[in-house]
């Protein structure tokens, strides 16, 4: 496979192409689903190809294949040369692509237990004995167990002479009972919505997660919430939940300081962003509470790897400190324009697919306080958990969640359990608003392994590290 | 291109080796392309090539999916028997009944070979000319053209043998200033339908309003563009149209069967086979489409099922299979309203105070069963006043049920748009909603976007 790799960049030089790269990835994917005590789904999935980037005469292509052989990488580099030749005709200003130090290196995700390795005898016992335990409680309709584990292998290679190996691992786990009634669906989920939480990282993940345990609470819960009083509409103090907050850390500042948004390229699909570059260094996104890192090297981060899809070394870098807009997501080509380098954020989906600005960990560091005592100060409010609903508009300026729960909070302790929580804001003042984030006591990663942009689409997995935080004057029970 | 012959022969040759009870095979290829521009250039332009197959075992009542895109034969034997030892180990769901037997195919063509004629030189051309007649008209222009070819080929052991070939392209365009932006898109399989000017005129008179004005939130008359249509469409699609949605109890039509729940003006179904859609003779189980009725004159009438939902009711799928392994149900790809009497003109001259929505931009659920939804507006969003479209209004926040909404309907229009999300994550199959505008006597924004 070197050989071919190297005739490619052999090729790519003949044609005097500006740069080239080209990425073979193969990923296996399982995954298992059990659903009301039946096997849903229970796959296995392999994708394996190849995809090159040629920039000439100051233009992009791309092209890609799946059938694995030196004849057709040939063919597919000549399709992406011609792609960029014929882009370079109507190009306005040639693209800029600083030059990097080439690196040689190999990078795999240290785990502990391989999650392909264990059994399939022990993942289906956990899952059926979790999707059972939450059908103990008869009032509920629809049980629910998940599990994915995630292997992608793969090979950089650029004509500045960069060669990198990569083994990225990920699984998660994670269950969820809906109780129905009268017209009504309730959804309580564990350790998070939309099939649990995921990490880089091995099996041992899995099994830290202890998703048996939790089954019969959330059973309970979603039986609970079917008699439990509609959420209050008006203003308040709202106190959200970990995994709520790193749904809100993703809409409202991670794809808002993408600067490929922000420069129009993500304009007729997925939206820009009210944020300008001019606005770095100068802009207050936040309260002084609010301290934002995009951090790739975060041991098990969801958004964790050795190298980007430039070939760029993972970094850690603040995006927002003390409120204060200080950088922004970048990449080789658009970080000249902050006269910085790029920050190391381009991932691609896969081999067929193009390397976009993407989230890494993007983490709101912890603060001073304890969740404790942060309701025990709050005199009226809510407290909320769980993600159910998203939305957000086209410039990331309003949005709109739903949570699966939420509790009234009434003189400094949490009260009667609230169903159908929603709550809306705009994105800088609801930041400025927090008034106070949790400690590394109750900090956490939460793994997003549905992060869409692009076209053709793109699913990139990032993760959130963030612990619960308070907001003030917040519109909640959306009418 | 594999072609169908060899495609069926590769297939075939799965199946017969297959030691399972049954077996199903899916092969989807691709070739397809896709260019993204912004006012300064192209900057995205990709090519892809993928084949994929997909096996489906069953031993007794245990079911496994295996998925490769690795095809030489002994890879492909591989994975059969890991869909083998997937099953094996697994215990039997006891409310599968069986994988479908074969029915026949309508004969459908959804190829057009004029689709090749867009080569890269092509694409940059056509790309080109839409940027400069919107930089004439004082606006910048962004947008993707994408074309693809994508064969979809099933046997399976009970005798099913299908196998059709797409062509599809889709434009969508959005041309803004500093003041705001106007959207307008195209999807077809056939290259000769497009026509590039019509679009640059519809999306640059959205954005040709000037300066937004501020509307408050609440509640208000309204006209939705079919594509604000579609998306509330594929909701209902989502959340309550099929067969697994109301076998678990979640579907808004869960014991409303035979009752009117929307407003009588509304027809809504599913139609693989109407040539007014993207058409698509059979499903992903190689069953052959057929339409189904929603809603019939507000009346709530019948869901879709795929193999696996029908079974449990002893009926027959009605060709909506997904790509397996599929846990979301068989939700219909195909959806239509009906158009009614109106011209889209008329319904505008008769609100006297009201909004125009375009389109909508990430729709949400907020209360399943009552298909209440979120979402913003956007690209191209108005003020209506005696009977005028007036100034473009920042854009707002709806949240609401669609079902109430649809039985506010006051008029529908008569002329209907072919409209596609025109975004492909994973395997690429372009699918259209036919929708008219509607007119709605009370529709809920409960925000607005502005800093």
């Amino acid at each position: 496979m070197k050989d071919w790799v190297d005739n490619i960049l052999n090729l790519a030089k003949i044609k005097k192409v500006n740069y080239a790269d080209i990425r073979i990835v193969r990923r296996q994917t399982e995954e298992i689903a059990v659903k009301n005590g039946n096997i849903e789904a229970l796959t296995h999935d392999e994708d394996f190809g190849f995809g090159i980037r040629v920039l000439f005469q100051g233009a992009w292509g791309f092209a890609c294949s799946s059938k694995m052989d030196k004849r057709e990488m040939e063919n597919t580099f000549n399709r992406a040369w011609k792609i960029a030749r014929g882009g370079s005709e109507i190009q306005g200003e040639k693209i800029p692509f600083p030059p990097a130090p080439p690196a040689v290196a190999r990078y795999q995700t240290p785990i502990s237990v391989d999650p392909f390795h264990v059994s399939l005898e022990t993942k289906l016992k956990l899952l059926l004995e979790s999707d059972a335990a939450i059908r103990e409680n008869k009032k509920v309709k629809i049980s629910e167990a998940f599990m994915a584990a995630y292997r992608t292998e793969k090979t950089f290679a650029s004509t500045e002479g960069s060669f990198i190996e990569q083994e990225i691992v990920e699984c998660g786990a994670g269950i969820a009972a809906a109780a129905i009634d009268g017209g009504e669906v309730q959804v309580r989920s564990y350790p998070n919505s939309f099939r649990g939480n995921f990490a880089t990282r091995g099996y041992e993940w899995i099994e830290e997660l202890k998703i048996l345990g939790q089954a019969e609470r959330v059973a309970e819960e979603a039986v609970r919430l079917l008699s439990a009083k509609p959420c209050p509409s008006g203003i308040t103090t709202l106190i959200l939940d970990g995994s709520q907050l790193a749904l809100q850390v993703h809409e409202s500042i991670g794809h808002p300081i993408e600067l490929d948004r922000i420069l129009g390229t993500e304009a007729s699909y997925a939206g820009t962003s009210f944020l300008k570059p001019e606005m770095v260094g100068d802009f207050q996104y936040g309260s002084e509470q609010v301290n934002i890192v995009a951090d790739a090297t975060f041991p098990g981060g969801l958004g964790t790897f050795g190298f980007d899809d430039e070939g760029l070394k993972a970094q850690r870098v603040p995006i927002i400190s003390h409120g204060k807009l200080v950088n922004l997501l970048t990449s080789r080509e658009t970080a000249p324009l902050l006269k910085k380098e790029s920050n190391g954020t381009m991932r691609a989906d896969g081999w067929n697919r193009l390397p976009l600005i993407r989230m890494t960990n993007i983490n709101l560091e912890p603060g001073e306080w304890t969740l404790e005592q942060m309701i025990a100060e709050t005199e009226e409010g809510l407290f909320l958990s769980t993600n159910r609903s998203w939305s957000i508009d086209d410039q990331r300026i309003n949005f709109q969640f739903g949570t699966e729960i939420g509790w009234e909070i009434k003189g400094g302790k949490l009260a009667a359990m609230v169903k159908n929580p929603t709550y809306t804001g705009i994105t800088p003042q609801f930041w400025n608003s927090c008034d106070a984030v949790a400690n590394r006591d109750h900090w956490q990663m939460w793994g997003t392994p549905n992060c869409g942009k692009g076209e053709p689409g793109q699913v990139a997995h990032v993760g959130h590290g963030t612990a619960p935080a308070r907001f003030k004057n917040v519109r909640v029970g959306v009418k | 291109m594999i072609g169908r012959e060899a495609a069926l022969k590769m297939l075939q040759r799965v199946v017969q080796e297959s030691p399972a009870d049954q077996t199903e095979t899916l092969l989807m290829t691709e070739d397809s392309s896709l260019a993204r521009f912004t006012p300064a250039a192209i900057h995205q332009h990709v090519a892809e090539r993928n084949r994929t197959l997909i096996l489906r075992v069953v031993l007794g009542k245990r079911i496994a999916v295996v998925a490769t895109n690795i095809l030489q034969p002994s890879a492909v034997k591989a994975s059969l028997h890991k869909a083998i030892s997937l099953a094996r180990i697994q215990p039997p769901n006891e409310e599968f009944v069986s994988l479908p037997g074969p029915k026949p195919v309508p004969e459908l063509n959804t190829f057009f070979a004029n689709i090749g004629r867009l080569t890269p030189e092509r694409k940059v051309k056509i790309i080109r000319e839409v940027m400069a007649l919107v930089k004439e008209k004082g606006f910048t222009a962004s947008g993707a053209l994408s074309h693809g070819e994508v064969e979809v080929a099933v046997v399976n052991s009970l005798g099913v043998e299908a196998y059709q070939k797409y062509s599809d392209l889709f434009l969508h365009l959005i041309a803004q200033n500093d003041k705001g932006s106007g959207y307008a898109s195209f999807v077809s399989r056939d290259l000769d339908q497009l026509q590039v000017e019509p679009l640059v005129k519809a999306a640059v008179a959205k954005a040709s309003g000037g300066d937004p004005i501020q509307v408050e939130p609440g509640e208000y008359e309204v006209i939705l563009e079919p594509e604000a249509v579609r998306d509330l469409l594929v909701f209902l699609g989502y959340l309550g149209f099929h067969a697994l949605a109301v076998q678990e109890g979640r579907s808004f039509f869960c014991n409303e069967f035979g009752k009117r729940m929307v407003n009588e003006k509304v027809t809504i179904y599913d139609d693989g086979l109407d040539p007014q859609g993207l058409q698509v003779p059979f499903d992903f189980e190689g069953v052959p489409k057929r339409k189904v009725i929603f809603f019939e004159e507000g009346v709530a009438k019948n869901v879709t099922y795929d193999s696996f939902t029908a079974g449990r009711e002893g009926k027959e799928s009605t060709g909506h299979g997904l790509i397996p392994p599929n846990t979301e149900g068989p939700i219909p790809i195909n959806l239509f309203m009906q158009g009614g009497e109106s011209h889209l003109k008329e319904m505008v001259q008769s609100v006297r105070r009201g909004i125009y929505v375009t389109r909508f931009h990430y729709t949400n659920v907020v209360e399943p069963m009552k298909a209440v939804i979120t979402g913003m507006t956007r690209d191209g969003t108005f003020w209506i006043e005696e009977g005028e479209i007036k100034n473009p209004i920042k854009n707002l926040r709806f949240t609401e049920s669609i079902l109430k909404a649809l039985s506010r309907v006051k008029a529908i229009s008569k002329e209907r748009k072919i409209c596609s999300a025109g975004s492909v994550y994973g395997r690429r199959f372009i699918t259209g909603t036919v929708a008219p505008a509607i007119q709605v006597d009370g529709f809920n924004f409960s925000g607005v976007s502005s800093l």
